[in-house]
């Protein structure tokens, strides 16, 4: 364990939280301060402190090896650096494309901003989560500024049941979580993960798999995973689509890391349970999802499912037990949520003020319209759904590949077929923006030549990425060896 | 030699240029235009410097490029000729260049985008026959449907929608479980090169699994009968130019499979269910030839007659263990391969004239059905001596390139069964008599109606098209052993490698 007095050197890697913490402050109250004629001011600060966040994280935050800090509460690791990296620029193209999205709909007010801060860091925490109690925090602290984003727009019926439907499952997994750790805290007497995996041991009695239970449930629950994705649909179609924009993309790599903090690390000694029921709800959520993705018009719930099915394919990465499938899991979950980000720039380009572009009909001719967004989505389309040249291809083969390896054949080959059923919905989109004739009264996009380009460079990602995976996927099986 | 050469340029010059003048867009179309025909011509002549470059002694591949590609999965960019790819690379790049050419002002709607499929495609067809790693095999091979999903789904006919989904999805399950398959034998071998599957030792089990997942991806490529069904929606539905490049190429690409994977890789297993791939060949010849006969719409007719006629690829194919049961030789065996592999180029340029022939008349006409038509020949005689003499290739007459596959794998089934060439060869009569009967009802007779005494005869674009088409039909089936040596040795390494058993003893 380390020491207690505190050297820059010990506090140096978590530099990233600390900037954050300073810059939501700063954020906050020169928000407060600017009045309602400098409204353009915040969201430029705020993208501007995430540069710098990037930047200190870079120059300062970097590790090497695995550092344990702060008495076992902390854990810095190139694992740790690369999601949060990740979730830094998955933030802050997001805030950029839901800028007019905002602006337009009169909500664009200082403290979505300084929400989005607040979710990152807890992001963060997630990411360098050491200890039970870092990880409730972390949990927490992302879960609770999500929940004030889903409801930001408070003349919203819709968007406030979203908010409270997300608020009160969110709550209960929070608390199936919290009971889960007490258990396991009350078997081990340790809240330090390290401490837990050595205590905890391979042998272990019905107490710590009770435990173990009610974790994978809240792990379940916060990714969406089936019998347990009950929210996702409504939170996806009800929030407003910046917020679903923010909630598809980052916190899958915070889930991402509690999974990997809570079950690879702390609860290591039962990876064959947590295995076998990971692998239950996996095969479970692939299908259900991709199967009820099909009945869906409205695109946002159809991509709330199409997100149920691709959290189905985390989980199998995870369900082999191996650090090659871990490898194969985060891969996964970066393709998945750089063809997410890219879908959802795409539909909030096309919103104007009293049209939400959020039914499939909307996307009809869309190619007419507007060809460089329809070929954009249509990348991307095909991307999620797996086909190669895009990177989603390459997501799916080598979660494939690890299950192969760890002799998992039947999951193989159901996740195989599911994923056929599953290109039909993603086809589905692709017939309507370039096969099917254009319908009256849908306004011309407005000219954002800047979130035009960037979602451009999105796609164009999706299709380099996937010729040429190679380096992307060597950094993630090297990651996490 | 390894880097970036003379077949990396057959790939990536198509695909680039489709990319250019997908960037041209709509406007600049004149210039798109000119440009795709450019950059198929120019595809095709790189090309023949592959067939003057390459040497018909040795079966190993030639033209070999091998760039590391995904270290952690032990994936190459490895590409290279032998003398099974080269024919049906040739063939790829000949007939993109009708394709583009027959599109010329046919294509009213989005024609940048028209070209641009194309010419993607063609790289990536290109790109299919030349891998030598099995991921890089599958990267093309799936990457490929994006393009044909387009050309179905937006330049269509009435049904478009439907014919591209169901075309679309039939693939995509044929193969991902092909990929399993490929995975497996990667997480055995840890190697994705063509030659170590080839190499790899497998159970007789093992073999048999490996063995029935490529035949369900190569099975609903070439389509064999039953799963054959999404083939005459996608030809019926897709425009001519589509319906060409589908019947010419991407139906070979399941024979090629069957030639590349499921012999070589699983040979034990390609012997012991020989019978049951047998049996859906001469269905397909037999069963399908009688449906193609009742056809009243000329697309769907040459569909169901494209089926048939794979049947005899197939038949060639598997039939060397039938062949080598029954005679010890390996002689015939080699017959029958090289007949399929002859069968394939003939079809691909028979079949594609044949559809290029209904596109004319469609253009005119704005109908398929055959009902519609009547003394064509009283308005259009070059138009009809072109159709009736493709019409005649198409049922194998001597002379004419199908005749010489057919005749071989008939040859090759004799010495396996009495039976199996009895059946085989009733596509003689069957072929003949669905294709002349269509000829007969579409060309001859008195003019039926007023639309078609108003049509008007073949225009230099399209006499260019189909007379060199016709010109090739007839070259290789007077004189082919300029094919027939290029595949020799690599087919006689093939049968070799088939024959030779993975099991120990």
């Amino acid at each position: 364990m380390s020491d207690t007095t505190m050297t820059w050197a010990s506090v140096a890697p978590a530099i990233g939280e600390i900037f954050l913490c300073f810059a939501i402050c700063a954020v906050l109250m020169i928000d407060v301060f600017a009045g309602e004629k400098r409204r353009g001011l915040t969201p430029t600060l705020t993208l501007v402190a995430l540069a710098i966040t990037a930047g200190l994280l870079v120059g300062v935050g970097q590790v090497t090896g695995r550092l344990v800090l702060f008495n076992g509460l902390y854990v810095a690791d190139p694992v740790g650096f690369v999601l949060k990296l990740a979730a830094l620029l998955f933030v802050a193209i997001a805030l950029m494309y839901s800028r007019s999205y905002m602006s337009q709909r009169g909500t664009a007010r200082g403290e979505y901003y300084v929400l989005a801060l607040t979710a990152l860091l807890g992001i963060f925490v997630l990411a360098s989560a050491n200890s039970l109690l870092t990880v409730y925090i972390g949990v927490e602290l992302l879960a609770l500024s999500v929940y004030a984003m889903v409801a930001f727009d408070r003349d919203n019926g819709v968007a406030a049941e979203a908010a409270m439907k997300y608020f009160v499952l969110g709550a209960i997994a929070s608390g199936m979580l919290l009971y889960g750790m007490s258990i396991l805290y009350g078997i081990t007497g340790t809240l330090g993960l390290d401490q837990l995996a050595v205590r905890l041991g391979t042998t272990h009695g019905a107490g710590a798999i009770l435990g173990l239970t009610f974790v994978v449930v809240a792990v379940a629950f916060k990714l969406g995973a089936v019998p347990f994705h009950m929210w996702i649909p409504d939170v996806y179609e009800g929030a407003p689509t910046n917020v679903t924009l923010f909630i598809a993309t980052a916190p899958k790599i915070a889930y991402f890391a509690l999974a990997l903090r809570l079950l690879t690390h702390g609860l290591i000694g039962t990876e064959h349970e947590w295995s076998q029921m990971l692998a239950a709800l996996a095969i479970l959520t692939v299908i259900l999802g991709n199967c009820v993705a099909i009945a869906q018009s409205n695109l946002k719930r159809m991509l709330a499912y199409s997100a149920i099915s691709n959290v189905g394919f985390i989980l199998l990465g995870f369900v082999t037990g191996t650090q090659a499938g871990y490898g194969a899991a985060l891969f996964y979950t970066l393709a998945y949520v750089l063809a997410t980000l890219g879908t959802f720039g795409v539909m909030l380009l096309l919103t104007q003020k009293g049209f939400e572009a959020d039914r499939l009909d909307d996307y009809k001719g869309l190619y007419s319209r507007d060809p460089l967004l329809a070929l954009v989505m249509m990348a991307l389309m095909f991307s999620t759904a797996g086909v190669p040249p895009f990177l989603g291809f390459w997501a799916k083969l080598s979660i494939f590949q690890q299950l192969w390896v760890t002799g998992h054949m039947w999951l193989v080959i159901i996740a195989a077929v599911v994923s056929v059923i599953g290109a039909f919905y993603y086809l589905r989109i692709v017939r309507l923006m370039y096969m099917d004739e254009p319908g009256a009264g849908r306004p011309l996009p407005e000219w954002q030549p800047g979130v035009r380009l960037a979602v451009a460079v999105n796609g164009v990602a999706a299709l380099v990425l996937g010729v040429m995976p190679g380096p992307l996927l060597s950094l993630c099986s090297r990651l996490l060896n | 030699m390894h880097g970036f050469g003379l077949l990396s340029v057959l790939i990536w010059l198509p695909i680039l240029a489709g990319v250019v003048v997908l960037g041209l867009g709509e406007r600049s179309i004149a210039l798109g235009r000119w440009l795709a025909l450019l950059a198929a011509l120019a595809t095709f002549v790189i090309s023949i410097f592959a067939y003057t470059g390459f040497d018909t002694h040795t079966a190993s591949l030639q033209f070999v490029e091998k760039l590391s590609w995904i270290p952690s999965m032990n994936a190459y960019y490895g590409i290279g000729l032998d003398g099974i790819s080269l024919p049906l690379v040739l063939l790829t790049t000949f007939m993109t260049i009708p394709v583009i050419i027959a599109g010329w002002t046919v294509i009213e709607q989005r024609p940048a985008q028209y070209y641009a499929a194309f010419l993607i495609m063609e790289g990536l067809m290109v790109g299919v026959f030349s891998a030598t790693d099995a991921l890089l095999f599958y990267f093309f091979w799936e990457a490929m449907l994006i393009p044909m999903f387009l050309i179905i789904g937006i330049w269509g006919g009435p049904r478009r929608v439907y014919a591209t989904i169901k075309f679309f999805l039939y693939t995509f399950l044929g193969s991902v479980l092909m990929l399993a398959a490929l995975i497996y034998m990667y997480v055995k071998g840890h190697d994705y090169a063509i030659a170590a599957l080839q190499a790899l030792p497998l159970t007789l089990n093992e073999q048999r699994w490996i063995f029935l997942a490529f035949l369900l991806a190569f099975a609903v490529k070439v389509p064999m009968w039953p799963v054959h069904t999404w083939l005459p929606d996608a030809h019926v539905e897709a425009p001519t130019g589509g319906s060409v490049i589908l019947a010419a190429i991407m139906l070979k690409m399941g024979g090629y499979g069957f030639l590349r994977f499921s012999l070589p890789v699983t040979p034990d297993a390609s012997r012991e269910l020989v019978m049951l791939i047998v049996a859906m060949s001469l269905i397909a010849v037999v069963y399908i030839g009688f449906v193609a006969l009742v056809q009243q719409d000329m697309k769907k007719l040459i569909a169901y007659s494209s089926i048939a006629h794979m049947g005899f690829v197939t038949l060639g194919t598997f039939g060397i263990y039938a062949v080598l049961a029954s005679t010890g030789s390996l002689g015939g065996a080699v017959l029958g391969v090289d007949g399929a592999i002859v069968q394939m180029v003939s079809h691909g340029l028979v079949s594609g004239a044949l559809f290029l022939c209904v596109g004319v008349l469609y253009d005119r006409m704005h109908s398929r059905e055959i009902a519609s038509y009547g003394g064509v020949v009283n308005v259009m005689p070059y138009f009809a001596a072109l159709m009736v003499f493709f019409g005649m290739a198409n049922s194998g007459l001597p002379g004419t390139s199908g005749f010489v596959g057919e005749f071989m794998v008939i040859i090759a089934s004799f010495k396996a069964s009495f039976w199996y060439a009895f059946l085989a060869a009733t596509t003689l009569v069957l072929g003949a008599a669905y294709t002349l009967w269509m000829i007969k009802r579409v060309i001859y007779g008195p003019v039926t109606n007023t639309h078609v005494a108003q049509l008007t005869d073949l225009n230099g674009r399209e006499s260019l098209v189909l007379g060199v088409l016709a010109v090739a039909v007839l070259l290789l089936g007077v004189y082919p052993a300029p094919l027939l040596n290029i595949m020799e040795v690599s087919v006689q390494h093939l049968v070799q490698q088939a024959v030779h058993s993975k099991l120990p003893l």
